[in-house]
């Protein structure tokens, strides 16, 4: 189906289910629980999991085919952001020009930055692309403030008129899809639960979906076996006379222009850009995104988005009077101990735990969480293969 | 004129830390072959040293003091610290003062001690991995032992004040026979330059005029040979490992009162510096401590209101373009050698 084998199919439809039925898989404790801050069902986080989801399956485009590790690709977020919201300051509050827009912008910058940080390889591509990164960032942040809003960043304002949107004086614009609202929303409750279905969210969920159908036919071209050759030897692959060149800035533009649509998409979810957008723990966020969920996997850069973000949300929202509350049935010294090693682990220290998670992984498992899922499948498998052998080599005697 | 020589004399206290920083990266390059994204976080370790070593000398307790009275006639609760107690009022104040240049002292073992924790415990297994993960997993490094110190030490800057005898500012116009008060400079950073040349001189020397040092440059050169001659080489990278972190953390040591330490001020030099190494060549050692100076010196002309009228903004990005610029013409840095890590 859709050019793809069968188990491309299936791992596509898979991701098509699960993230239109997010609403109801991210909230399975009912609303007033006590577990109920563990929901991620919220129209705000959901629409993150899958904006970060295209920004590293475009990171893992670069990277994992052709082993390029590039340290600024929040650049080309930014770029697109900036895009989009001066899209939809000027012409219209549509969100499918500024996306466009977005993509176009981020597409370009990448091919600049791609052609010259590309002649050079390895940690020197890093740094040339880090370099980029900064400088993007501190211009946005001083010289061109007349363009980016400087410190503040740019909003849609109420003195915003779009040539093609018809607001009526003083009205705010709002990122709407033909007239429909990102922010609107329809909830449903069923028992306890509360499911709520925002717009915004299936948008980028859709948008997502074709980025990740993209991935994977890239992944199973004929262009997207170049690139693996070119990770796995460069050398050899000039030496029968190709030129790697195209192809890895091909990548690199294709990466770019997916960070600019996840860009975009931010924008149009919360109309608003600031230049921490590009700085470069964006970019070194994206890179932890792309190593947690698996490098040169297909679905694990956006398990890692969605890992990340969830501690980034959930994790953060912990806090000791929380901690007292889980461990309340301990005797209260256990108790406070407890709360006491815990405590720098959670609220404002979940990156130390984001930090310990991701040096484990890049030390126990190189192949991210889906080898870890993987190890554990053929563990299973082992086991039954063994029971079997064992089976057979106690058949055989008895004859 | 007077302008362009305080310009250099600020960018001299700049480029000290970052040839400081450098110099520790690439000595752990040139050795290891490990690519240490972790090193910006032993500079900030070594900042947090002088700051355990300010707060570990003001320990006090409490006493009463019948002579002074508070506002409702109380006698007053004053706080005095132990050193007060053990070394009269007037000395021990005096060591609180100097609680920063004393915590060389303090940060070279403890910097020594996490340097060969850090070796030892993580990075010696990642020496057969390629050089991708031994960025990310030394970047998870960082991030952890900067959330650590987080934790313990909050996220504001801890203001970490330089002895008094040296907070003044130094008059270098009258000095060099130009008007006074046209260039004034902080004792300080004078200082901090000094320092940071004596311990690169420090480095240098006993790299070149030591056997240990002969060793491991014959190491850098050849590692497989010196291991075939019966050296025990991985023991003597550890040693430089060690040292590479206690360069860093002296560092940070005496940059404290220059900027107020908080925990992510490893990360900000630590960006800056790998620029730096890049620009001077991957594993040269002079090549780092230059291109550290020169950069610090042309981020510090660049914000120069003159040049800064005629491109706005250059004083942002002018280390990263210089660094682009030589990447893109100079392939091997200024001074780096052939053959290392060309791609």
């Amino acid at each position: 189906m859709f050019g793809l084998n069968a188990k491309d199919t299936s791992l596509l439809l898979i991701v098509a289910v699960l993230t239109l039925l997010a609403p109801f898989i991210l909230n399975p404790f009912p609303e007033g629980s006590d577990l109920a801050q563990f929901n991620a069902g919220y129209p705000d986080l959901m629409q993150r999991f899958v904006i970060f989801g295209i920004f590293a399956i475009g990171f893992n485009i670069l990277f994992g085919l052709t082993g390029y590790l590039s340290f600024g690709h929040a650049a080309f977020l930014g770029v697109g952001s900036y895009a989009a919201i001066w899209m939809m300051k000027l012409l219209s509050l549509n969100i499918i020009p500024a996306i466009i827009m977005s993509v176009i912008f981020a597409g370009l910058f990448a091919l600049a930055v791609g052609f010259i940080s590309l002649r050079r390889s390895g940690i020197y591509f890093s740094i040339l692309t880090l370099a980029f990164a900064q400088m993007s960032y501190a211009l946005a942040y001083s010289v061109l403030t007349p363009i980016t809003g400087g410190e503040t960043g740019l909003q849609i304002k109420p003195t915003d008129r779009p040539l093609l949107s018809n607001l009526a004086d003083g009205e705010i614009g709002r990122a709407n899809l033909f007239g429909l609202d990102m922010r609107a929303s329809y909830e449903m409750e069923v028992g306890g639960w509360l499911f709520t279905f925002n717009s915004g969210y299936y948008i980028a969920a859709v948008v997502m979906l074709l980025a990740f159908y993209m991935s994977i036919r890239i992944f199973r071209s004929p262009f997207g076996m170049m690139l693996r050759a070119v990770k796995s030897n460069q050398q050899r692959m000039n030496f029968t006379g190709l030129n790697s060149k195209p192809y890895t800035l091909a990548a690199f533009v294709i990466s770019g222009m997916y960070a600019g649509l996840a860009g975009g998409l931010m924008v149009a979810m919360d109309t608003q850009v600031g230049p921490e957008r590009m700085f470069w723990t964006a970019s070194g966020e994206v890179v932890l995104m792309a190593i947690l969920g698996g490098v040169g996997t297909l679905i694990g850069p956006v398990l890692g988005a969605g890992l990340i973000k969830y501690m980034e949300n959930i994790l953060s929202k912990i806090n000791d009077a929380i901690l007292h509350q889980w461990f309340a049935f301990l005797p209260d010294g256990l108790e406070n101990a407890l709360v006491y090693l815990i405590h720098p682990f959670i609220g404002k220290g979940w990156h130390l735990t984001l930090g310990i998670v991701f040096m484990l992984v890049v030390i126990f498992l190189p192949g991210g969480l889906v080898e870890g899922g993987q190890r554990i499948a053929r563990i299973f498998r082992r086991k039954k293969r063994t029971d079997s052998a064992a089976d057979a080599a106690a058949k055989t005697p008895a004859e | 004129m007077d302008a362009i020589i305080l310009q250099f004399l600020n960018g001299l206290d700049k480029g000290s830390a970052y040839a400081l920083i450098a110099l520790g990266l690439t000595l752990i390059f040139g050795t290891l072959g490990v690519v240490n994204f972790a090193h910006g976080a032993l500079f900030m370790i070594g900042a947090f040293c002088a700051v355990t070593l300010q707060r570990l000398l003001s320990l006090s307790h409490q006493i009463v003091d019948e002579t002074q009275k508070d506002f409702l006639g109380n006698p007053l609760k004053v706080d005095v610290p132990y050193v007060h107690d053990w070394f009269g009022p007037a000395a021990g104040q005096t060591i609180i003062e100097w609680s920063v240049p004393l915590a060389i002292l303090f940060a070279i073992p403890v910097m020594a001690l996490v340097g060969v924790i850090m070796e030892r415990g993580l990075i010696k297994h990642f020496y057969k991995r390629p050089h991708a993960d031994q960025i990310l997993v030394t970047f998870g490094l960082a991030i952890v032992l900067q959330e650590i110190i987080k934790a313990f030490y909050g996220a504001n800057p801890i203001p970490t004040p330089a002895p008094p005898a040296f907070t003044g500012s130094f008059d270098f116009g009258a000095f060099i026979g130009l008007d006074p008060n046209t260039i004034i400079y902080p004792y300080w950073r004078l200082i901090y330059f000094a320092f940071a040349m004596s311990v690169i001189a420090a480095v240098f020397a006993f790299l070149q005029f030591t056997t240990f040092g002969m060793v491991v440059r014959a190491g850098m050169a050849d590692r497989e040979t010196v291991g075939m001659l019966g050296i025990n080489i991985d023991k003597r990278f550890t040693v430089m490992f060690a040292i590479a972190a206690c360069v860093a953390g002296l560092a940070g040591v005496m940059y404290t009162p220059i900027n107020s330490p908080n925990y992510h001020m490893g990360m900000d030099f630590l960006v800056l510096s790998f620029v730096v190494v890049v620009v001077g060549g991957m594993g040269s050692l002079p090549g780092a401590v230059l291109a550290g100076f020169l950069l610090g010196v042309l981020e510090s002309f660049a914000s120069l209101g003159v040049v800064i009228d005629l491109i706005p903004g250059i004083n942002q990005i002018i280390i990263y373009l210089v660094a682009i610029v030589i990447l893109l013409t100079r392939p091997r840095g200024l001074m780096g050698r052939k053959g290392v890590m060309e791609e």
